[in-house]
C-alpha cells in the first residue's frame, strides 16, 4: 500500500500551484457568497447542499497544491469571518459545525489508534466520556452533592485548568485500560475495548452518588467570557448580539483553536519517530519488534495520545451541552467515530476530517432536511414510517461495507512521503553511467 | 424466601440463560473457527430469527394448532431463514475480503450488523407499525416439573441443539471436513474438500442456531425488537471466548458460567441486605457494599470476566483441552 510508485502519476490541473491557488480562491469566494446570501432564505435541502459545498472549501484548500498564501487567503476568511456570520444567522448550522469540529478531533484521535497504530478500538468514546465527566462533575452542583456542602460547583474560571486536567485524566484512563489489554491481538483487542467502553458507560449510569446516574450531570458551569465579549465589543454592539450568541461564537473559536493545535500536533507526529513506529507496528508487528520498536510502549503512547484528544473535546462538549449523561457515550458513538476514520481514509489527516464532516453533515443536516422535504411531498404525507433520518445505522452500516469492499483506503487515502535516495549516493553501488557515444 | 430457594432460582435462571447464550455462542465459535472472524452480524441473525418466529406465530394465531407444534414450525422457519441470511452475508460481505488484512472483514462485520439492525427495524415499522413487538403466548402457563413451559422447552431444544451439533462436528464426515477447514483451509482444499462450500455450510449451521436461539428468546422473554441482538450477542461471544473459542463444549461451559454469573449479580443485593444484619462488622461491611449492586450492574459482570480471562488465559477455559478448532 505504501510502496506505490507515485512519481509516475501524471500531474493534473491542481498540481500547478498558480492555477490551483486561483481555483481554490474562486471556489471559496463562490461558496462563501452563496452561503451568505442563501443561509437564511433557501429551502433546507438546498441550503444543506450548499453548506456541504462550503465545507468542501476546507478540504479543497488542504489537499490542493495551492501556494501557502492562497491557502491562508482562502481559509482564514472562510473560517474566521464567513462561518461565524452564517452561524449567527442560522444557529443550527453553527451547531453542525461545532459538532463537526468536536468529532473531527475525536476522529483524529482514533485515527492515531486505528489508522496509524492499527489497533482497533471499539470503545473510544469512553475517553470522551471521561473528559466530559471530569469537568461535568466538578463544574456543576454535582460537586456539592458529592462532598455534601451544596453549592453550584467550581467557578467557571476553573474550566481552563480542568481542560488540562481532562487531558491528563483521559491519558491516565487510556494507559490504565491499555496496559492490560494491549498484548491482545486484533479482534480480541476490539472486543475487549468494546467491553471496556460499555463498562465505563455502565459505571457512569450506575455510580449515582458521583455521576447522578442515568439523569446525568446537569447545569455545568461555562467559563466566564467577559474578555471575549470585550474583545468583540464593537461587533457585539454594532449587531446587538445576545449573550447566547456571543457564547456560541466563543465556543466556535475555542474549538477552532483546539482543532488547529490537534491538527498541527498530528502533522508533526505523522513524520516523527513515534509516528513511524506506529506505522511499522500496523504493517507488521513482528517485523517492527525485530527492528527494535518497543511494542507495548509504542502502543500505549498511541492509546494515550488518542485518549487525550477525546479528553479535551469531552470537557468542551460538557460546556457546550451544559449537561452530560451516559446516553451521550454509547457504542454507537464509538462506531460513528470509526466510520469517520474509515470513510475518510485510515491514517490520513485530511481524510478523517473529511470523514467527520461527511458523517456529521449527513447525520445532522442532510438526512433531516431530506426527511422534512419528503414529508412535504404528497406521496409521503400519509406514510410517516418512511423517514430517512430514522435509519442512520443503515447508512453507516452500508457505508462501512461498501468502503471496505470497494475502497478500503478511504476517500482521501494517506500518502506517505517517499524520500528517494539518488542512486549515486548509495554506498557500494557502482555508478552506472548511461552509455554515451553509441549510436 | 430462604437462602436455598434463592440459590435454586439463581441456578435455574442461570441454566436457562446459559443455554441460550451457549446456542448463540456456537454461531460465533463456528464462524470464528473457519474464518478467524468475529461475526458481529451474528447478533442480528439471532434477532432475525426472533422476528421470523414472531411472524410465523402471528400467522398461526387463530389456527387452533397445538402451541408446541406452532413453536416447532416457527423454530424450523427461523432456522432456515437465519441460516440462509448468514450464508448470504458470508457470500456478499466476507468472501470477497477473505485475503484482506484482518481488520477489514471485522469492520465489514460491524457494518453488516448495523445495516441489518435498521433493516429489521424498517421491516417492523412497515409491517407492524412499531419498533417492539410482543411475542404471542402459545404455550400456556401451567408449570411442568416446576418450570415454566417456555423454560422447559428452551432447555430441551437448546440441549438437543448442543448435543446434536457436538455429534455433527465430532462424529460425522461433514464435521471432519469442517474441522479440517478450520485447521488449515489450504491443505483441506488440497485434500479435495470444497472449502467455500464448507464455509458456507458452517455459516448456515451457525445462523440456524442463532435463529433457534432467537425464537427461544422471544418465547421466553415475550418481546422482541430489531436491536435485541446486541446485548445477548456480546455476552454470547464472551461466553465463546470464555470457554475457548472454537470449542463446542467450551461454548456451552462459557454460556452456563455467564448465565449463572449474571443472575448472581442481579440478586446479590438480597444477600448484601442479609449480611448487614449479622453481628460481624467485617461481613456487615461487605454486605453494605453488596446491597448497592442493583440489577443494572449485571451487564458489567460478563465484560469484567472477559477481560480477566483474556489477560490470564487467552485460550479460554477449555481452549487448551481441545486443540482442534471447530
Amino acid at each position: 500500500m505504501t510502496h506505490n510508485n507515485r512519481t509516475e502519476k501524471k500531474p493534473g490541473i491542481l498540481d500547478n500551484p498558480q492555477l490551483a491557488s486561483l481555483i481554490v480562491l474562486i471556489y471559496t469566494a463562490i461558496t462563501s457568497t452563496l452561503m451568505l446570501t442563501i443561509a437564511t432564505t433557501a429551502n433546507n435541502l438546498v441550503q444543506s447542499l450548499f453548506f456541504a459545498a462550503f465545507l468542501g472549501t476546507v478540504v479543497l484548500t488542504f489537499k490542493s497544491k495551492a501556494s501557502t498564501w492562497a491557502k491562508i487567503l482562502s481559509l482564514a476568511p472562510a473560517l474566521m469571518v464567513v462561518m461565524p456570520i452564517i452561524g449567527l444567522r442560522n444557529e443550527f448550522l453553527l451547531e453542525v459545525v461545532l459538532q463537526i469540529v468536536i468529532y473531527a478531533a475525536l476522529a483524529l484521535g482514533l485515527n492515531i489508534v486505528v489508522g496509524l497504530a492499527g489497533l482497533l478500538d471499539l470503545g473510544y468514546v469512553a475517553f470522551f466520556a471521561v473528559g466530559a465527566y471530569t469537568w461535568g462533575i466538578f463544574g456543576s452542583a454535582q460537586l456539592g452533592k458529592i462532598n455534601g456542602q451544596g453549592g453550584s460547583g467550581l467557578d467557571g474560571n476553573w474550566f481552563w485548568l480542568f481542560l488540562a486536567l481532562a487531558i491528563l485524566v483521559a491519558i491516565g484512563v487510556g494507559v490504565l485500560i491499555g496496559l492490560p489489554v494491549l498484548k491482545l491481538k486484533g479482534d480480541y483487542l476490539a472486543i475487549v475495548t468494546l467491553g471496556l467502553g460499555e463498562v465505563i458507560r455502565v459505571f457512569a449510569n450506575n455510580l449515582t452518588p458521583i455521576t447522578n446516574g442515568p439523569n446525568g450531570v446537569l447545569g455545568i458551569n461555562p467559563p466566564h467570557i467577559g474578555w471575549f465579549s470585550a474583545l468583540l465589543a464593537p461587533i457585539i454592539n454594532r449587531y446587538e448580539l445576545s449573550e447566547p450568541q456571543v457564547f456560541a461564537l466563543f465556543l466556535y473559536f475555542l474549538v477552532l483553536v483546539v482543532i488547529a493545535i490537534i491538527v498541527l500536533f498530528n502533522m508533526r507526529l505523522d513524520q516523527s519517530h513515534i509516528g513511524r513506529n506506529w506505522i511499522a507496528i500496523r504493517e507488521d508487528e513482528i517485523a517492527a519488534q525485530a527492528m527494535g520498536v518497543p511494542l507495548v510502549r509504542t502502543k500505549l503512547i498511541a492509546f494515550a495520545t488518542g485518549a487525550s484528544f477525546a479528553g479535551v473535546m469531552g470537557a468542551i462538549f460538557a460546556i457546550k451541552q451544559t449537561a452530560v449523561s451516559p446516553e451521550d457515550f454509547t457504542f454507537f458513538q464509538s462506531i460513528g467515530v470509526l466510520v469517520m476514520v474509515i470513510l475518510g481514509g485510515m491514517g490520513s489527516i485530511p481524510g478523517v476530517i473529511v470523514g467527520a464532516m461527511a458523517v456529521i453533515w449527513l447525520q445532522l443536516d442532510f438526512l433531516k432536511s431530506l426527511s422534512e422535504y419528503l414529508q412535504t411531498l404528497p406521496a409521503f404525507q400519509d406514510n410517516n414510517t418512511f423517514d430517512p433520518a430514522k435509519y442512520e445505522k443503515l447508512y453507516f452500516g452500508l457505508l462501512l461495507i461498501l468502503m471496505m469492499l470497494f475502497r478500503p483506503q478511504g476517500l482521501l487515502p494517506a500518502v506517505r512521503k517517499h524520500i528517494k535516495i539518488p542512486e549515486e549516493a548509495l554506498p557500494g553501488t557502482p555508478v552506472a553511467k548511461p552509455a554515451q557515444g553509441v549510436k | 424466601m430462604s437462602d436455598l430457594q434463592i440459590w435454586i432460582s439463581i441456578f435455574r435462571d442461570g441454566l436457562i440463560l446459559g443455554v441460550i447464550y451457549a446456542v448463540i455462542a456456537l454461531g460465533y465459535t463456528m464462524v470464528y473457527g473457519v474464518l478467524q472472524l468475529i461475526n458481529f452480524a451474528h447478533s442480528e441473525v439471532f434477532a432475525t430469527g426472533a422476528i421470523v418466529g414472531y411472524e410465523v406465530l402471528i400467522l398461526f394465531k387463530d389456527s387452533g394448532i397445538n402451541g408446541y407444534v406452532q413453536v416447532g414450525i416457527a423454530l424450523l422457519v427461523a432456522m432456515l431463514i437465519s441460516g440462509g441470511l448468514n450464508v448470504l452475508i458470508e457470500r456478499l460481505a466476507y468472501r470477497p475480503l477473505r485475503n484482506a488484512p484482518k481488520l477489514v472483514p471485522l469492520i465489514t462485520a460491524i457494518g453488516v450488523s448495523f445495516l441489518l439492525q435498521d433493516t429489521l427495524r424498517m421491516f417492523l415499522n412497515v409491517k407492524e407499525q412499531t419498533d417492539k413487538v410482543p411475542y404471542p403466548t402459545v404455550l400456556g402457563s401451567d408449570m411442568i416439573l416446576g418450570l415454566q413451559p417456555a423454560d422447559l422447552l428452551l432447555i430441551i431444544v437448546g440441549g438437543v441443539m448442543l448435543v446434536g451439533l457436538n455429534f455433527l462436528v465430532n462424529r460425522t464426515k461433514l464435521g471432519t471436513a469442517i474441522r479440517a477447514v478450520a485447521q488449515d483451509g489450504q491443505t483441506a482444499r488440497l485434500m479435495g474438500i470444497n472449502t467455500n462450500n464448507i464455509i458456507a455450510l458452517t455459516f448456515f449451521i451457525g445462523g440456524a442456531l442463532g435463529g433457534v436461539a432467537g425464537v427461544l428468546w422471544g418465547v421466553k422473554f415475550g418481546q422482541v425488537d430489531a436491536y435485541m441482538g446486541t446485548a445477548p450477542g456480546l455476552k454470547a461471544f464472551t461466553a465463546a471466548v470464555l470457554g475457548g473459542i472454537g470449542s463446542v463444549p467450551g461454548a456451552v461451559v462459557g454460556g452456563l458460567v455467564l448465565g449463572f454469573l449474571e443472575n448472581l449479580i442481579a440478586t446479590i443485593s438480597i444477600f448484601g441486605v442479609k449480611m448487614t444484619l449479622t453481628d460481624n462488622s467485617f461481613i456487615q461491611g461487605i454486605g453494605s457494599v453488596l446491597q448497592n449492586i442493583n440489577i443494572q450492574w449485571k451487564d458489567v459482570g460478563p465484560f469484567m470476566v472477559l477481560i480477566i480471562i483474556l489477560i490470564f488465559k487467552p485460550a479460554g477455559l477449555l481452549g487448551k483441552a481441545t486443540t482442534e478448532k471447530v
